[in-house]
Formats: C-alpha cells, sequence, structure tokens
C-alpha cells in the first residue's frame, strides 16, 4: 500500500472479497528523512500515514516494512550505474522483479506465511492450459483493462513463480471506476493526485540523485553535431539521456535531440529528430514470462519501448543461446521505426494482450 | 476520571464551586501520588507524561544549577526522554558524560562516584531499562555520588519503567527528582508526575501562569492526575501479588522462548523487572518477528517502538556490547497486571514455533534478498 488511490481499493477489494489481507507500507529509501517537506512522492511519510489510515478503515492489520538494503541492491544500484555507464535505467522495472514481487513475496512467504502479493497495478495474471509448461498450465501476465493506465510495461520480468504469487485486483477496472470505488468507500485516498516521478528522486531531477548517492560531479567533455562536429561541452554523460531535448545549451537552426552517449569517452553527440529513428535494436538480459521464448529462434510480436507508446509490430531473432529462455539478447526488427530508443530502457515484447517478455535496449555498437 | 471531564468541569484555579470541585480532585491526587511515594503532595508535579517530567527534571535542574557548574552525568542505556534532553543542553555548554555499563546494562557505582567533580550539578540515572529490563543498583550509586561529592548533587531518577514494578520510598531512596507515566502503570496516557524533593532549586521549563507551585505552567489536566493518582495508588496496593504472580509466568515465558534454538535473554537475569522479557533472536529481524507475532495475536516489541521503519539499532543493547547484527533481532515481551495464566499458557505454545520459523525464514532471505528465487 503506497498511499495512493489504487494500492487503496485493491486492498479494499481484496478484503471485501473475503482474502485475509495485511497492509504493508515500504519502507524504500532515506528520502522521507531528508526530504520532509516533500509532500507529493509516494513514498514520503504522509504517504505512509495514509496508508495506514486506509487500512484503518478496512479494518485490516497494516505494517511498516523495511526494505531500504533491499530496494538499495536491486533498484537503486542499478540505477546510478546505468546513468554513469550513459545508459537510461528502468528503475520501476528493476523494484517490481526484485522489490515488490521479489522480497516482499520472499518475506510473505518466508516470514508471514503469506499466499501471494497484491498490489494496486493496473494489470491481469491469468492462468491457462499449456502443454509444453512444467504441470501443463501456465500463467499469464495481460494487460490491464483500462488501456490509459496498464503497467505491464513495468511488469514484464516477472517469472512464473512470481505470476502465480501475484494478484492484481484492479487489472479489470478503469481509472475511473477506481476513483469511484475509493469515493463510494469514503477512503480517504479517494481524490489523492496521481504521484509521477521516480519516488528516491523527489525533486524530479535524477542528477540529485546521482550526484548524492553516487558522488556524481559534472565533468565537461565535448558536445558533437550529428556529423561530428564539435558545437559546444556538456555538463557529463551521465546528466543526459537518449532523446533528451531540454538543456542541451547549443541552438544550430534545428532541433537537436541527444542521440548517443559514450559515457566511457564522456562524449554526447546529436542528432536530427530522424536521425533518433530506429528499425533495428537489440535487446539484452531478455526474460520471458513463460520462462521461455514463445519458438526457439525467430517469433512475431509487438513491441514497446516505453510505458503507454504504441506497440509496434516487430520481427524477433534471437542472437545468443546462452541459457535457453533467460537473459539472452535478440534482435528487434520493428515494421515502423521508433523513435529514441534508449539504451538501458526496457523493450517489452507483447502479443495481442499479453506479455510475452522483454529486456533492456542494448547500446549499438554501430551507431 | 468521568465527573472530571462532564459535570467537574471547572478550573481548578477558578474560585466558583466548579472550580472548587475540580481543584478538590487535583489536591487529592497530589495527596494520593505522594502517599505511594511517601512523600509531601506540594513534592508533586503532574505533567503531561514521564518524557515531560524528564524535561522540566533535567534541563530545570541543569539551568537552577548553572551557576554551580555545568556537568551533568548520566549512562548509555538511558531513555531517549533523557538522552535527548542533555544532548539539547550540551549545545548550550553543558557537559555531558555518558557512562558505560555492563553487558547486562547495569553502571559502575564506583564509575558513577569518578565521574563526580566539582563542576557536577546533576546526575540522572534511570531505575530500570526499559528495553532490556534491568534494574540499576540506584541506592548503591546514590550513596557514592553523596560520599565523593562536596555539595548536594541532584539526582533525578527516570522511574517510568519501573514504577508498576518497584516500590519508590522517598524517605529511604536518597534521590532529588523522580519521574514517573502514567501509561505504564494502567493509568491514562498523557499523564505523568515529576516529584521534586522540598527545597529542590528547579527552573520552570514552561511559563504562564501559577500552576503546580510555578513549576509548571498551564491549566492542569485534572483528570489525568486523578487518573494517574488512582491508577498509581491501586498499582501500589496490589504491587506485591502482582510481582510475584508476573515473576513466575515471565519466568515460564522465559524458559519457553529461550528453549528455541537461537534464542538468549538480554539484561540481567535476576535484577531485572518483573513482567519483563527481552529476548535476541539469532538471524533474525525483531521488526519482522513482531508483525508474523501480531498477526498471531502476540503484541510484542523489537526494542524501542519505531514508527517510520527506520533501520537505527537500540543504543541500549549496542552499550552493552552487542554488535548490530545480533541487536536487530531484540524483541520485548512485555507481562502486566491483566495477564492470566492462560495468556501465557498460549502464549508458549504460539511463539515458540514462530520464532523458529522465522529464524528459518530470514535465513533463507539472506541467501536471496532479492526473491529471485521464491519458488511456486
Amino acid at each position: 500500500m503506497s498511499g495512493g488511490v489504487d494500492s487503496s481499493v485493491a486492498a479494499a477489494l481484496l478484503h471485501e472479497g473475503g482474502v485475509e489481507a495485511v497492509g504493508v507500507w515500504m519502507r524504500l529509501h532515506d528520502v522521507a528523512d531528508t526530504y520532509s517537506e516533500f509532500k507529493k512522492s509516494c513514498c514520503s511519510l504522509d504517504a505512509a500515514e495514509d496508508a495506514r489510515r486506509v487500512a484503518g478503515q478496512l479494518g485490516i492489520p497494516f505494517y511498516v516494512l523495511n526494505l531500504e538494503r533491499e530496494f538499495g541492491a536491486g533498484v537503486l544500484a542499478p540505477f546510478l550505474a546505468a546513468y554513469q555507464a550513459g545508459e537510461t535505467p528502468s528503475p520501476c522495472v528493476d523494484c517490481n522483479s526484485t522489490v515488490k514481487f521479489g522480497a516482499l513475496i520472499g518475506r510473505a512467504r518466508k516470514l508471514y506465511e503469506c499466499d501471494a502479493v497484491a498490489t494496486g497495478h493496473y494489470a491481469r495474471v491469468d492462468e491457462v492450459d499449456d502443454p509444453d509448461a512444467p504441470g501443463g498450465r501456465r500463467f499469464r501476465l495481460l494487460r490491464g483493462a483500462d488501456p490509459d493506465k496498464d503497467q505491464t510495461y513495468f511488469l514484464y520480468g516477472l517469472r512464473q513463480d512470481q505470476l502465480a504469487r501475484t494478484r492484481f485486483p484492479l487489472g479489470e477496472l478503469t481509472k475511473p471506476q477506481v476513483r469511484e470505488v475509493a469515493r463510494r468507500r469514503g477512503l480517504v485516498t479517494a481524490e489523492k493526485p496521481e504521484s509521477q516521478e521516480i519516488c528516491f528522486v523527489p525533486g524530479g531531477d535524477y542528477r540529485d540523485a546521482l550526484r548524492q548517492r553516487a558522488g556524481w560531479q559534472e565533468t565537461p567533455g565535448p558536445l558533437l553535431d550529428r556529423d561530428g562536429a564539435l558545437v559546444g561541452a556538456h555538463r557529463g554523460a551521465a546528466a543526459y539521456t537518449v532523446g533528451q531535448r531540454q538543456g542541451l545549451g547549443v541552438a544550430l537552426g534545428e532541433p537537436r535531440y541527444v542521440a548517443r552517449i559514450d559515457a566511457a569517452a564522456n562524449l554526447v553527440q546529436l542528432g536530427r529528430r530522424e536521425d533518433l529513428e530506429r528499425r533495428t535494436f537489440e535487446v539484452r538480459d531478455v526474460s520471458f514470462t513463460a520462462g521461455r521464448p514463445p519458438a526457439p529462434g525467430v517469433f512475431a510480436c509487438e513491441v514497446r519501448i516505453r510505458h503507454r507508446a504504441e506497440p509496434v509490430p516487430a520481427r524477433v531473432e534471437r542472437l545468443t543461446a546462452d541459457e535457453p529462455g533467460r537473459r539472452g539478447t535478440w534482435r528487434v526488427e520493428v515494421e515502423r521505426p521508433v523513435w529514441a530508443a534508449a539504451p538501458g530502457q526496457a523493450a517489452v515484447f507483447y502479443r495481442g494482450d499479453e506479455v510475452l517478455g522483454g529486456g533492456r535496449i542494448a547500446s549499438s555498437p554501430r551507431a | 476520571m468521568l465527573p472530571l471531564l462532564t459535570e467537574d468541569f471547572g478550573n481548578p484555579s477558578s474560585p466558583h464551586a466548579y472550580g472548587r470541585r475540580a481543584r478538590m480532585a487535583l489536591d487529592e491526587a497530589h495527596e494520593v501520588v505522594a502517599a505511594c511515594l511517601s512523600a509531601q503532595p506540594r513534592e508533586i508535579v503532574f505533567t503531561s507524561g514521564g518524557t515531560e517530567a524528564s524535561n522540566l527534571a533535567i534541563k530545570g535542574a541543569a539551568w537552577a544549577g548553572r551557576a554551580e557548574g555545568h556537568r551533568i552525568v548520566t549512562s548509555a542505556v538511558e531513555h531517549d526522554a533523557t538522552l535527548h534532553a542533555v544532548g539539547h543542553l550540551a549545545k548550550f555548554g553543558f557537559e555531558v558524560v555518558e557512562l558505560p555499563v555492563d553487558r547486562y546494562g547495569r553502571v559502575d557505582p564506583d564509575e558513577l562516584a569518578a565521574a563526580i567533580d566539582e563542576r557536577t550539578i546533576l546526575v540522572t540515572i534511570q531505575m530500570a531499562n526499559n528495553e532490556v529490563g534491568t534494574v540499576q543498583p540506584l541506592a548503591e550509586l546514590i550513596a557514592g555520588v553523596r560520599r565523593v561529592a562536596g555539595r548536594r548533587v541532584l539526582f533525578h531518577v527516570d522511574a517510568v519503567q519501573a514504577a508498576p514494578y518497584l516500590a519508590i520510598d522517598t524517605q529511604a531512596l536518597d534521590a532529588d527528582l523522580i519521574s514517573l507515566g502514567a501509561h505504564k502503570f494502567e493509568g491514562p496516557k498523557g499523564s505523568g508526575v515529576l516529584w521534586i524533593r522540598h527545597g529542590t532549586a528547579l527552573m520552570a521549563q514552561t511559563h504562564g501562569g501559577g500552576q503546580e507551585r510555578y513549576r509548571r505552567a498551564g491549566t492542569e489536566n485534572v483528570a489525568g492526575a486523578v487518573g494517574l493518582a488512582t491508577a498509581y495508588r491501586l498499582t501500589c496496593d496490589e504491587r506485591a501479588d502482582t510481582v510475584k504472580r508476573l515473576r513466575r509466568l515471565r519466568d515460564r515465558l522465559r524458559d519457553a522462548v529461550s528453549a528455541v534454538p537461537g534464542v538468549e535473554p538480554t539484561g540481567h537475569p535476576r535484577q531485572r523487572l518483573p513482567g519483563h522479557l527481552s529476548v535476541i533472536v539469532r538471524d533474525a529481524d525483531g521488526p519482522g518477528i513482531v508483525v508474523a507475532l501480531d498477526l498471531e495475536g502476540i503484541a510484542a516489541s523489537a526494542g524501542a517502538a519505531c514508527t517510520t521503519g527506520s533501520p537505527e539499532a537500540s543504543h541500549v543493547l549496542a552499550a552493552m556490547g552487542y554488535p548490530d547484527e545480533e541487536a536487530r533481532g531484540a524483541l520485548r515481551f512485555s507481562l502486566g497486571r491483566t495477564t492470566t495464566e492462560e495468556e501465557i499458557t498460549r502464549a508458549v505454545e504460539v511463539i515458540p514455533p514462530i520464532l523458529g520459523r522465522l529464524r528459518v525464514g530470514s535465513v533463507a532471505l539472506a541467501a536471496d534478498p532479492l526473491g529471485q528465487e521464491v519458488g511456486v
């Protein structure tokens, strides 16, 4: 229970459905201590209070669990490392895979004898016959019924054992319906605004997190135009992200975007909008929700390279054969160009409503 | 308490009939508490709880004694109400000496005496520790201070945790200031007492009206004072029986809990509060155990209460020499006057398997902290 309306309603629906529900607010980092004035983040102490009040309204037990160490190892460290390597991290993906449906499921099962973890994500899980699966059944991760709110992009990393222990009570609802449920029950979070920013970056500028948590300092380096011409200085490769347009400090007559970041050489290269369009890219650390790819070598699907982007039909081909079904690298050829495929960002494979799996966009050796 | 919140709602400082009735009740509360402490009614100041009582004692004594010195001596295992109060005074030039404790959490009387110099104005030591239940050798500690000090060094006793179980006789105990909190003996939360030996110089910390003989300004919480007084009187009347019974029940619980592999009691084995059991569960995490126990209807505590889930280890166990990785498994069970034989019978059945399960689960979690091998 984050203290927002979604997890509040998820808890309410579980409880009303006769499930013995236990409310948990995860303390994941020290932002609540250091930014006591900050009111908006889902992770502030106010949020914990809201979650506590909702649990009280529902009459379910409520606890604060400290998962700072797990969040540090599973989310913060990769986040900081990605920027320092010139990539764009996907912390919410890591948080789902390693904290909410990793460390938390582990605690729920091993310490508290709970069967599953439920969250307020807009996504669905079902179970289908699959003669190729162990036991003849397998769990599918499906898009939430509300197309505007579908959060499966951040959930692609869940494995079968995790999906088996996951409940998404909001999967069939739309956001307006969720608010209505909250209002009808008089939940104190019913009218609470959405929180969008990264929970451990309360000011909204991830460079603050780099400074405070990784000792990052601005290290100016060459800013190159698309043809390699030196057009200025940047603040340090880690301060940029592919597709970025604001804050480049150059005016070249037509719009420029960050097209390539080379952290090792501390280089940032710009491009025109069309220079960032890609028809093929590689995806590393690929995992499949079924535990294996839909086909051993090549399969067709739709690909999403950012949350809520329209999935694009694609052909996906295996490049590496290491450890079947997990952590391989695959090449994606999209039917229509995708824009600003930032290395480190998640690329998620869909087939209709079903999430097949996904991975992280690899930095392209050719670019 | 109820009449003071309804028909007898007057302000005890008002001269009219409503005020007089409230004043009567408040005077009687002073008398009742004083009688329990073998003290005089005018030595009693009602406060908003143990924390305010200790703050008034420590800050009031420090500022009143500033002309004579600036050294304050305390111990490393005090409650935060004490440690944070003296820490605040340190910002204003007071010198704070924090005495170490032994493995059981006890202060050595000789070490305390050695810490007293001519600039020392205040000693503040608890009667018993809230986290590990250890009772301090207060008589010896005070005697040592009296022996070496050339003048009267004020001695404040934080008796908040001890008050339900240890009799306090201010004729026998040569202290100057004693803090009590009502909620520890079934009185109303938000009500406390500071006993101030007659003639002790103390600077008020709240200013306004002349209530409580100018030592604590503000309209009195009459209902809270009456509730505290009644609860304390009943506690003192029944103490001998309660202590005998709780010691037996606690020992039963202790034997069952310490039989779990990896569980060991903390604090002094004999010089401890009768209704108090504190243990360390190895490999496990106290807050996690508290959750598991609560889900089974057992209310326990992991060291001091913590609402935000911050991971600070107990300063008490650290002072007693426990490394962080052991201290994080700290767990405390409190028995009270209302605890029954049947409840302990259930507790000794329910708690040991949970502790065993938590230890096994915690070891498994440590091997796979991010749940990458959850298993279906």
